[in-house]
């Protein structure tokens, strides 16, 4: 079975060249089954190459497709190398990615583009798959850069809102800004280690580099530069929100489950790296820590449902990271397992949410949804409460082992971790208190289909259970030197278990039982300007926008006559009027030609006479 | 030798070709313009027979028979434009048939 | 002896074309200009071209003023003409162009005084004339036949399309 690997990337391609080619011939009924089937078929395999994988001794496999191109020492082959950690992240691929697309057939059905959506939604698992499969890191750029042009014609599916292509262009400008850093990173370890092979790389740079030393630290902060933009850290966050603008399938496979944890696998795959580096590695922790709160704070004052949820997904990605940071590295990959599972759900579910109720996004208009959308609701229960790490959710176990993880590396990243799990339980649970309790605004107008409904259920069980799912990952990763000590940390083990209770306590006196009144809390004016601030991602935009795009654009329009094209549109100008004075001169008298030929001869005459 | 200096021969030429000129340039009509024509033609015509004769070559006969010739053709196909502008446009008037201007 | 016949007949030549250049009636015009044809004809006999000067006569003054002639009574200019011709003789249109070819002449007059004095009258007779013709001219004189081959061809298109029109309408 193992030896069909290939085919696990090659069938959504396929199908993404069937949709795009014949999108328009073939008949309704007939798209989804190509767009979602290819998935299918390709999560069919997973499962089945996964259960051999499993079973059996799990050697590392290697499989060759072919040449891309061999210059000189270069060599990039088509190769795709399995092991836990790429097995775990086709699971996701190709499981979750099926049940979106499962939903997406019906959430999509009344849209002009359907074929041309799922065509998008097929190059963009390809890509991915690609990403997750590649042994060398230029294979490994092409996925990245195929899933970024996936997510960007995908959030700018609905094109004929400028808006849309606005945020389309800005998710990918900016991730671009880390790919280029990502590149640059290739080019050092390039013409350092001479190879690209993610598996000779590991073993070259451990063995020729000196851990601390510039070449590393360079490496793997290039590296970072490129998982920070794809993975929406910070700096290079303020993208993801404005992402939503996509339909809400696209939402939920590219900007929950799959393509933002990139970053996460890219420095889980080179963690070798990242080792010979600590200070780069305690900046992934910090980077992970302090993302983590900003976007949970952002995530407390937004109003758009799409949005709560996107930076719910910056905040959980930052835990992420910080497991990266303090080296709990199958923690992370658990995590993001779980999260593409319960971020899915959310968003999914939210997608439910929306389109049978009007297409609104604002939860402060929704209330009261619990009765009239029970499979939405319960989605949203069990999602929040595996996104808020409550005990028995998927989310609790992967959370619990980041925070026990972070504790032993310093007790400032656990306290920033612990304050994101409260804030996390605080603004998730908001999110269900004010949308589903209450009273109801207004009435639904349809409810969910079997194919929505299906895929829903099915996360649900998984969002419940996937903390059961132990993927062993130690064949892949170092496993911590202090695992034994674990559970000595009685105190902090209640600390973060509480921690998420106390969020869900708050928002339920805030919003379900109205004992504080959070009109109240906004009348006082330093609460209401915070309120604005998180409202506004802290500022981001309004800071790149100043420190960037300003700047841009003043030179932009300094320039507007472009200065060198001056010389270019001078000649041009120049000759212009040379033709009008020439052709001024074309009178059509023969007389006057005459004339000028006399003229003519009596300077010719002149000048030879004169020298 | 019979006395005639060269200058001389050649000042007439000068002269009848500048009065040619001014024909060619002053004149409206059509006509006008193809006879003072000839006139700098001829004028070219006599420079060549001076030069032959202060050399005693043949050359310049040969020239001015060759301009002869030019001279010929041109009348045919100007005159005939003539004809053709006149029956056209109803005038000879050489400016007003200026219709290819830039 | 010669320089006075060159003297007259030079005299004759200019005040003929210059009476030309200025006749209102293009008829006048024609007859002064086969005049100065066949005062240049006789300096041509002076200067020794006898050949030539007998060409000029024939061809010149003959053959090609017989032309004019013809193209100036089919076109039948009248009185109506002469008016015109004088409302086009202003002085502010032939100041101009003259002042510039009187220019055109100071330079050749300077030119020729500055070449120095040569005396002509060489005698050339048509025996040389034919002998240099149909030896190293041979190709020129071909060209020349080609030359008035096409002024004929060019000549019998421009009279054609009066007859064309003639017939659109009959048929």
């Amino acid at each position: 079975m193992i030896e069909l690997l290939g085919w696990v990337p090659l069938l959504p391609f396929l199908g993404f060249l069937i949709l795009v080619l014949a999108g328009d011939w073939l008949s309704k009924p007939l798209t989804p089954w190509i767009g979602a089937g290819s998935v299918g078929v390709s999560a069919l395999l997973t499962a089945l190459i996964g259960a051999e994988f499993l079973n059996g001794a799990m050697p590392p496999y290697r499989l060759v497709l072919g040449s891309w191109m061999t210059v000189d020492n270069l060599s990039v082959p088509f190769g795709f190398y399995l092991d836990a950690l790429s097995m775990t992240m086709l699971f996701v691929v190709t499981g979750v990615g099926f049940l979106i697309h499962v939903y997406s057939a019906e959430f999509m059905e009344s849209d002009p583009g359907y074929a041309r959506f799922f065509a998008y939604m097929n190059l963009f698992v390809s890509a991915m798959l690609v990403l997750v499969l590649a042994d060398n890191l230029v294979l490994l750029y092409l996925g990245w850069e195929g899933v970024g042009l996936g997510s960007y014609l995908l959030i700018g599916f609905w094109y004929e809102d400028p808006n849309n292509g606005y945020a389309a262009r800005k998710a990918f400008v900016m991730t671009r800004v880390g790919d280029t850093s990502m590149a640059i990173g290739l080019f050092l370890l390039f013409t350092q280690l001479h190879t690209l092979d993610i598996q000779s790389v590991t073993i070259q740079a451990a063995s020729q580099w000196t851990p601390g030393t510039v070449l590393p630290v360079a490496a793997a902060a290039l590296l970072l530069g490129g998982a920070v933009g794809k993975s929406a850290q910070l700096p290079l966050q303020s993208w993801l929100p404005d992402a939503m603008a996509g339909p809400t399938p696209v939402s939920a496979l590219i900007h929950a489950a799959t393509m933002v944890t990139a970053g996460v696998y890219l420095i889980a795959r080179t963690h070798a790296l990242f080792m010979l580096a600590p200070s780069v590695q305690f900046i992934v922790a910090v980077v992970g820590a302090v993302t983590l709160l900003m976007a949970g704070c952002s995530a407390l004052a937004q109003t758009d449902i799409k949005r709560i949820l996107a930076y719910s997904t910056i905040s959980q990605i930052g835990y992420m990271f910080l497991a990266l940071g303090v080296g709990a590295w199958s923690a992370a990959i658990f995590h993001l397992l779980t999260h593409a599972f319960f971020k899915a759900l959310l968003f999914l579910a939210a997608g439910v949410v929306i389109l049978c109720f009007h297409h609104e996004h604002n939860i402060f208009k929704m209330g009261g949804l619990r009765k009239s959308m029970p499979v939405a609701f319960w989605s949203f229960m069990i999602g929040s409460a595996a996104l808020a790490g409550l005990p028995f959710t998927s989310g609790y176990y992967s959370k619990h082992e980041i925070l026990l993880a972070a504790f032993q590396s310093s007790p400032v990243l656990w306290t920033a971790g612990c304050l994101g799990a409260l804030i996390t339980g605080l603004y998730s649970f908001r999110l269900v208190f004010v949308a589903f309790f209450g009273s109801q605004h207004s009435v639904i107008e349809k409810s969910p289909g079997w194919r929505m409904s299906a895929p829903l259920l099915l996360l649900c069980i998984l969002a419940l259970l996937g903390g059961m799912l132990r993927i062993p990952l130690a064949s892949v990763f170092p496993v911590l030197t202090a695992e034994e000590n674990l559970h000595d940390f009685n105190a902090v083990s209640a600390i973060t278990v509480a921690a998420p209770f106390i969020g869900v306590l708050v928002a339920g006196l805030f919003y379900l039982t109205g004992t504080f009144s959070p009109q109240r809390l906004e009348s006082l004016v330093w609460i209401k300007q915070l309120q604005r601030f998180f409202f506004s991602g802290w500022g981001m935009d309004a800071f790149y926008n100043m420190l960037l795009v300003q700047p841009f654009k003043t030179i932009a329009r300094l320039n507007k006559n472009d200065i060198v094209d001056s010389i270019y549109s001078g000649v041009a100008f120049l000759s212009l009027t040379f033709h009008r004075l020439f052709s001024s001169l074309q009178t059509g008298r023969v007389r006057w030609y005459a004339s000028s030929m006399v003229f003519g001869a009596v300077v010719i005459i002149a000048i030879g006479w004169l020298s | 030798m019979n006395g005639i200096p060269m200058e001389l021969g050649l000042l007439l030429s000068a002269v009848l070709f500048v009065l040619g000129l001014i024909g060619v340039m002053v004149r409206r009509n059509l006509i006008m313009i193809l006879m003072s024509l000839e006139v700098m033609l001829n004028a070219t015509g006599l420079a060549f027979i001076v030069a032959g004769s202060r050399w005693g070559q043949a050359d310049g006969q040969i020239m001015f028979l060759l301009i002869l010739t030019l001279a010929a053709a041109e009348v045919g196909v100007g005159l005939g434009l003539a004809l053709q502008i006149f029956h056209r446009f109803h005038t000879l008037d050489a400016d007003s048939v200026n219709e290819m201007h830039g | 002896m010669m320089l006075i016949l060159f003297y007259i007949a030079s005299a004759v030549a200019v005040f003929a074309t210059l009476m030309m250049i200025t006749r209102l009636n293009a008829v006048h015009g024609l007859l002064y200009l086969i005049l100065s044809l066949l005062a240049v004809g006789v300096l041509f006999f002076l200067l020794g071209a006898h050949f030539a000067a007998v060409l000029e006569v024939i061809i010149y003054a003959g053959a090609i003023m017989v032309l004019f002639v013809f193209v100036i009574m089919m076109l039948n200019q009248g009185q109506k003409t002469v008016d015109q011709e004088r409302s086009w003789l202003q002085p502010a249109t032939w100041i101009g162009p003259s002042l510039l070819a009187l220019i055109l002449f100071a330079e050749l007059l300077i030119v020729i005084v500055l070449g120095g004095s040569a005396e002509t009258g060489q005698l050339v007779d048509s025996k040389h004339v034919a002998i240099a013709l149909y030896g190293p001219y041979l190709l020129a004189v071909e060209l020349a036949s080609m030359l008035l081959l096409a002024g004929l061809v060019g000549a019998y298109h421009l009279g054609k399309p009066m007859i064309k029109k003639t017939w659109g309408k009959k048929s």
